[in-house]
């Protein structure tokens, strides 16, 4: 089992200019590890980064597109991973990090916890490459080699919490939050 | 006398005029011949096809963070599955999703208000709970408010609905 954090570390070490989307706690763990502007959070509605990813793929085509998804967050859109195959966006990059539970609401099991494949419905729903990894040792050195496939690409990543990060939600979730982003994005480009 | 259906191209022409890329849509049998249909065999926008309404959305906030425009072509029933959505992305973090929203079963002379479905009453009610600016388009005279509603939930970044009270025709 890996940490949660260390995941996000090798996936960062190699994030060049990519735009990323996180949930809930990958997006905690990231604001803490890098705040770059380029980051961008979902944790207002749950279940939404990974159309939130789709949108932001569609819009930069020219850049990667990283979305830091969870397990409990994923289940509530599973219909995303259909929509975001059939749509087929060449710079998106999909990590669940999959703790088989609903870490932000009191780590009550998922539903399917320890028997549902992740990376099994992603290659059924249609995504061209699906990866599933539970050793920071197998899976650092692979993150370059992720990154240089055409996507959409999907990797499930079975995590552990690392070292906790602060839960400033109100921060995340803001519209200012999503301003700077827009503006930076815009910069960027 | 009430019209009974409204003009497809009509509303395909006004979204054009509003600068629309992409147009982010669940199948909704009020739209589906006259706009939807065209939209998908046309080359005037690009079409994304979804699994739910809600996944819409977060599509269509992802795409106007990044600088392009896209409406969210759902029935009056998706509306209500997103919610929850709309309250997070459009309302608390300010996004400017536009919605075409078709209106299943209403009457033609009745407002959506005063239909004998509940779950027609409960839309505008609904929408301006949350603060959406919305209107309802049966005609002509709706249609061209369209373009300008559009521009207005870009220029202040705020959501937008358009219902549509009758059937669209090809």
């Amino acid at each position: 089992m890996m940490r949660r954090d260390d995941c996000i570390r090798a996936i960062l070490a190699h994030r060049g200019d990519a735009v990323i989307m996180a949930v809930y706690n990958a997006g905690l763990d990231l604001r803490r590890l890098s705040p770059s502007p380029l980051n961008l959070y979902s944790a207002g509605a749950m279940g939404q980064g990974s159309s939130w990813g789709l949108g932001l793929a569609l819009g930069v085509p020219e850049r990667k597109v990283l979305i830091l998804d969870g397990d409990g967050s994923l289940l509530m859109n599973l219909g995303s991973l259909v929509t975001i195959a059939n749509a087929a966006p060449k710079n998106l990059y999909h990590f669940v990090f999959e703790n088989g539970c609903y870490e932000a609401n009191g780590s009550h099991p998922i539903p399917g916890q320890g028997r549902l494949s992740f990376a099994g419905l992603a290659r059924e729903a249609g995504f061209p490459h699906s990866f599933s990894f539970n050793e920071l040792a197998r899976f650092a050195p692979e993150v370059p080699r992720i990154l240089a496939l055409d996507g959409p690409v999907f990797a499930a990543l079975k995590v552990v919490p690392g070292e906790p990060s602060p839960q400033d939600y109100a921060y995340v979730n803001s519209a200012d939050r999503v301003r700077e982003f827009t503006a930076a994005l815009r910069a960027a480009r | 006398m009430a019209e009974t259906s409204i003009a497809g191209p009509a509303i395909i022409a006004a979204l054009k005029l509003a600068d629309i890329e992409f147009i982010v849509a669940v199948p909704d049998i009020t739209t589906s011949q006259g706009l939807l249909w065209p939209i998908a065999r046309g080359d005037d926008f690009r079409l994304v096809r979804l699994c739910k309404e809600d996944e819409g959305v977060s599509v269509c906030a992802g795409l106007a963070v990044t600088g392009h425009r896209a409406v969210l072509l759902i029935q009056h029933t998706g509306l209500l599955d997103s919610i929850n959505a709309i309250r997070g992305i459009a309302c608390e973090q300010a996004q400017p999703i536009c919605m075409l929203v078709g209106l299943l079963g209403k009457e033609p002379n009745l407002p959506a208000r005063q239909s004998q479905s509940f779950g027609l009453t409960i839309v505008e009610p609904i929408l301006d709970a949350m603060g959406i600016a919305n209107f309802c388009i049966e005609g002509a005279p709706g249609i061209a408010l369209l373009p300008a509603a559009i521009e207005r939930a870009y220029a202040s970044s705020r959501p937008m609905a358009a219902l549509i009270g009758q059937t669209v025709s090809p």
